[in-house]
């Protein structure tokens, strides 16, 4: 009993020491930088330590996902009832609160080393740029140039501790407001973390155009939320899942498309995902956030941030698959699985044409995204949760190396003086021999990204989710998505080979050399489970190994759905077509990309796809023009200054011509001319005229009062006496 | 004493009303104080009328006039020394003349 | 007609004579001499009342004092052809009615008043005016304060008088 109290508490309290570093740096210790990062990750490590002991307390209950630890408070009185809000930890939230908890933790270390903790300041680094370098005398009087530490080092950690908190507010939640204030969170965070780097005008235009673009999803997302509640009066998981709650919606048939009320809610909530997760159409805001720090990128856009979309479909799952027979696919779930399929084909052509190394990993992950939103797309839970947690860890080592290789690419950039982009893979080379560490960890995650067989963990989740989907005749899907999985392998490859293959190409990549400790231990504890969690996920029929360790992934979290999804038979076609895909997309990337030495020799730098199929031009031509234009010309110049300042002007006028009026016509002649000047004017005609008495003469004055005297005597005497 | 009350009396209304005349009707200024002189002795001659008829062992009538003479003492000795300051001013005794105190 | 009564009518009609002659005749100087031979009238009807000690004082004093200073005053603000001139104001004619409905009105006061045409008792046995008047004038519960005050009056007057007065040789 004890027990599950403290279990709950220590549930309710994960969200908390993030938030509390947020405020503490914010407050206190904005100018300290150990101190600062001290409770940063002492903050990450207390609710690492709290999501470690929820897992391994998840882990021993039975039946987990029919029980579930559920703990809420009343909120918010609503008529007769109370809205509650509260934190639930069933089988899909504890797996997600472990690699929340894996990746905060070890992006927080890995930021002490990329913002360069321990450098001196730099020569002329000021706050809202990214640090240029400082120039120090060694002891034999020679100058050079090394990396200096970020001006605004401990707002960093500031936000990313904000950031933490968001993504743990959302994944603990039992209700779909505070997810959804977890997600907003979060946006503000990406918000403030892309545009981190203030001073350069492209990182505050990606950071506004990431916010407005995931906006547009979450306004939609709320209209969901708010029929929701309205139609089943509560916004908690566990009540709007039940059999009745869900039939009920089922029934209810809306006049939008004659969808039912089930499949609205999904569609609006899963637009409010697209936006997040960033799916075509709404994908723009995603390579433009690689503006901001490689740790950011890691965090927001490849491990927490776009996964929460995901999460939230994982978590709506029942109430979209609410009238899913398992043959013909809901019109719901027909949208999401288009939406998904096509992005992640979309992406990864462009992926194949970019030549920025973290340009190729944003694009990346859109197409991986992609993947998950089709396989939910088609009922196939356990895959796409699979997949989710998988390419947190691979994802989140893949951009946390290119940090890694940016940081000795402009090590090098400072030792020889060169002025070129250091993240361009074109000028990188031969990286293998001068950074090993970072070398065998990137090699781990891009083969677990393209799906190397056996070994790695993205190959058990890709492979489930090609098999779910040709297990259930989705042959379209299938194709779509195995094409997307042969040009995930061959970009990948691409990647690989240009950056740390082959020899340098430039001095700077000949002068890079590998990062320290605390960027190196976090990539390398990545690799581990790049490896490893793809074994707790095997299945029980597969040829050979199958069966020797028990399909634990699709026993744990298949139990968070009222019927456990059944594993399917196991057959050979996916199989094959998964490894052929791997093992081919990767030995064409090598062949291909080891002889190519310039962008120029590069057959795929077409340009339809590395415009990202201009895009970006047609919504500043159909929507960011015309808004510009309303505001302009309609806003600003219509109402604001003719309508509304006009009215303004028009009662000024009409107020001046009234105390005009008032003044001239009343104020001057009556009370001015009539009371003020006539009644001087009448004191002073009657004074001019009485002062004659006042002769000065003695004997007038002692004349006139004697006879004034004698004449009240006698009427005294007469009338009185 | 066989003059009756009223004798006194009405020659003091007499005196008092000829220097009421002069008061009124002379130029001089000096004639006016000679005016006014006689109409405080008719004053104190009423008093010591009164004081004679009625209660000759109230010594108050007397004091009365003793204080009427100090006062009147007083009064010429202030006014004198006015005109002969004003006279020294302006050259004139002329009561008519010392008009400044007007409009 | 009792001896004292004729004595009476001669002295008040000195008085009044004399007093007619101060307020009509042309000569300033002259005219202070007339009031002297009012204020000796007056003095004369004092004695008469049998207030022995005011008779002296109003010769001493009036005459004595108040009227040299009319003549020194006579003196010094002596304009050789002002003399000449009317010395009546124009509306001397107003001032003489005044003073005849005055006197009318007093007379008709007087004589309307009863008990007004009684004769004088005799005086109490035994009273020394002379030392009545003296005790009461220095006796606290008597008029001691008023006599005190007109003392300082009298200073006050002389003070004014010889600042009034004063030329500043310049």
């Amino acid at each position: 009993m004890v027990g599950d109290i403290i279990e709950k508490l220590i549930i309710w309290l994960l969200p908390l020491p993030p938030l509390l570093s947020f405020f503490l740096i914010i407050l206190f210790t904005n100018r300290k930088k150990a101190l600062s990062h001290r409770i940063a990750i002492g903050a990450a490590g207390l609710s690492w330590l709290g999501s470690m002991f929820v897992f391994v307390r998840a882990l021993g209950i039975e039946e987990f996902g029919k029980t579930v630890i559920e703990s809420t408070v009343n909120w918010l009185p609503t008529g007769n009832t109370w809205f509650q809000v509260g934190v639930l930890i069933d089988p899909l939230s504890t797996v997600s609160v472990f690699f929340v908890a894996w990746t905060v933790l070890m992006i927080f270390i890995y930021s002490i080393g990329y913002h360069n903790f321990g450098q001196p300041a730099g020569d002329h680094d000021i706050m809202g740029l990214p640090p240029h370098g400082a120039t120090v005398q060694d002891t034999k009087g020679q100058k050079h140039k090394v990396m200096s530490v970020e001006p605004m080092y401990a707002r960093f950690f500031a936000f990313i501790s904000l950031f933490a908190f968001g993504m743990f507010t959302l994944v603990v939640s039992n209700n779909l407001l505070t997810l959804f204030v977890g997600w907003e969170i979060m946006g503000l965070c990406s918000y403030l973390l892309i545009g981190f780097w203030y001073g350069k005008p492209s990182a505050r235009d990606a950071a506004v155009k990431a916010f407005m673009t995931t906006r547009i999803g979450d306004v939609v997302m709320l209209l969901g939320i708010a029929f929701l509640y309205s139609e089943t009066g509560t916004l908690s998981f566990r009540e709007i899942f039940r059999p009745e709650a869900l039939r009920a919606l089922v029934g209810k048939i809306t006049p939008v498309f004659g969808l039912s009320a089930a499949g609205l809610i999904g569609l609006l909530l899963f637009i409010g995902v697209v936006g997040k997760s960033a799916q075509w159409p709404l994908h723009v805001w995603l390579p433009d956030a690689m503006e901001g720090p490689t740790p950011v990128s890691a965090m927001i856009h490849a491990a927490t941030m776009v996964s929460a979309g995901v999460y939230v479909v994982l978590r709506m799952f029942p109430l979209i698959t609410a009238d899913f027979s398992g043959h013909e696919l809901t019109p719901t779930m027909s949208v999401i699985a288009f939406i998904g399929a096509f992005t992640a084909i979309l992406a990864a052509t462009i992926a194949v044409a970019h030549n920025d190394i973290k340009r190729v990993l944003a694009y990346s992950t859109i197409s991986q995204l992609g993947f998950m939103i089709a396989a939910l797309g088609i009922g196939a839970y356990v895959a796409a949760a699979f997949h989710l947690i998988t390419h947190a860890f691979f994802k989140a080592l893949l951009f946390l190396g290119s940090g890694s290789v940016i940081h000795g690419m402009e090590h090098g950039v400072l030792h020889t003086g060169d002025h070129l982009d250091p993240n361009d893979m074109f000028n990188m080379g031969g990286l293998r021999k001068k950074m090993p560490v970072t070398f065998w960890t990137f090699l781990i995650g891009g083969l677990a990204l393209s799906g190397f067989p056996l070994l790695t963990a993205g190959f058990w989740s890709k492979d489930e989710i090609l098999a779910d989907a040709f297990g259930h005749g989705r042959l379209v899907l299938f194709i779509t998505l195995a094409v997307a999985a042969f040009l995930t392998a061959f970009y990948t490859m691409r990647q690989i080979t240009l950056t740390f293959l082959g020899q340098p190409r430039t001095k700077a990549a000949k002068h890079a050399h590998e990062t320290p400790w605390t960027m190196t231990v976090p990539l390398i504890i990545l690799a581990v489970f790049a490896v490893s969690y793809g074994w707790v996920g095997i299945p029980e029929n597969f040829p050979v190994i199958g069966g020797i360790v028990p399909n634990w992934f699709h026993e744990f979290v298949g139990g968070t759905l009222a019927e456990r999804p059944e594993p399917l038979p196991f057959n050979i076609v996916p199989l094959l077509t998964s490894l052929a895909v791997a093992l081919g997309g990767l030995f064409f990337g090598w062949v291909v990309y080891r002889e190519v030495k310039s962008p120029q020799q590069d057959n795929l730098q077409i340009s339809l796809l590395k415009n990202k199929y201009y895009f970006d031009e047609a919504y500043n031509f159909l929507f960011v023009k015309p808004a510009s234009w309303i505001a302009e010309k309609f806003s600003y110049l219509f109402l604001d200054r003719t309508v509304i300042d006009g009215i303004l002007h028009a009662f000024a006028r009409t107020a001046l011509s009234l105390g005009h009026i008032f003044r001239n016509y009343f104020d001057k002649p009556v009370v001015n001319g009539l009371v003020g000047d006539g009644t001087a004017a009448v004191v002073k005609a009657s004074g001019s005229g009485l002062r004659r008495i006042q002769a000065g003469r003695i004997q007038y004055y002692m004349a006139v009062s004697l006879a004034v005297f004698g004449a009240l005597a006698v009427l005294y005497y007469f009338l009185l006496a | 004493m066989s003059i009756p009350l009223s004798w006194f009396l009405i020659l003091s209304a007499a005196l008092f009303c000829i220097g009421l005349f002069g008061v009124l009707a002379r130029k001089n200024a000096i004639a006016i104080l000679l005016g006014i002189e006689l109409m405080l002795n008719a004053v104190n001659i009423n008093l010591v009328a009164f004081w004679r008829y009625l209660d000759p062992a109230q010594m108050a009538g007397q004091v009365f006039v003793i204080i009427v003479f100090a006062v009147a003492a007083a009064e010429v000795a202030v006014g004198l020394a006015l005109i002969i300051s004003v006279y020294r001013r302006r050259n004139t005794v002329v009561a008519d003349e010392i008009d400044m105190m007007k409009w | 007609m009792t001896p004292v009564q004729i004595v009476f009518i001669l002295c008040a009609v000195l008085i009044l004579g004399s007093a007619l002659m101060v307020v009509s005749t042309r000569k300033l100087i002259h005219a202070a001499l007339w009031l002297i031979v009012t204020l000796f009238g007056v003095a004369i009807l004092y004695a008469i009342l049998e207030a022995g000690f005011l008779a002296v004082v109003q010769v001493a004093v009036y005459i004595g004092a108040i009227a040299i200073l009319f003549i020194f005053a006579v003196m010094l603000t002596r304009r050789e052809l002002r003399d000449k001139s009317p010395q009546l104001r124009k509306n001397w004619g107003a001032a003489a009615l005044l003073g005849l409905l005055a006197f009318a009105g007093l007379a008709f006061l007087v004589t309307s008043q009863p008990g007004v045409g009684r004769t004088a008792a005799a005086m109490p046995d035994g009273l020394d005016t002379v030392q009545a008047l003296g005790k009461s004038l220095v006796s606290p519960q008597a008029y001691l304060l008023p006599f005190e005050v007109v003392s300082v009056l009298l200073l006050a007057a002389l003070i004014g008088a010889v600042y009034i007065a004063f030329t500043r040789k310049s």
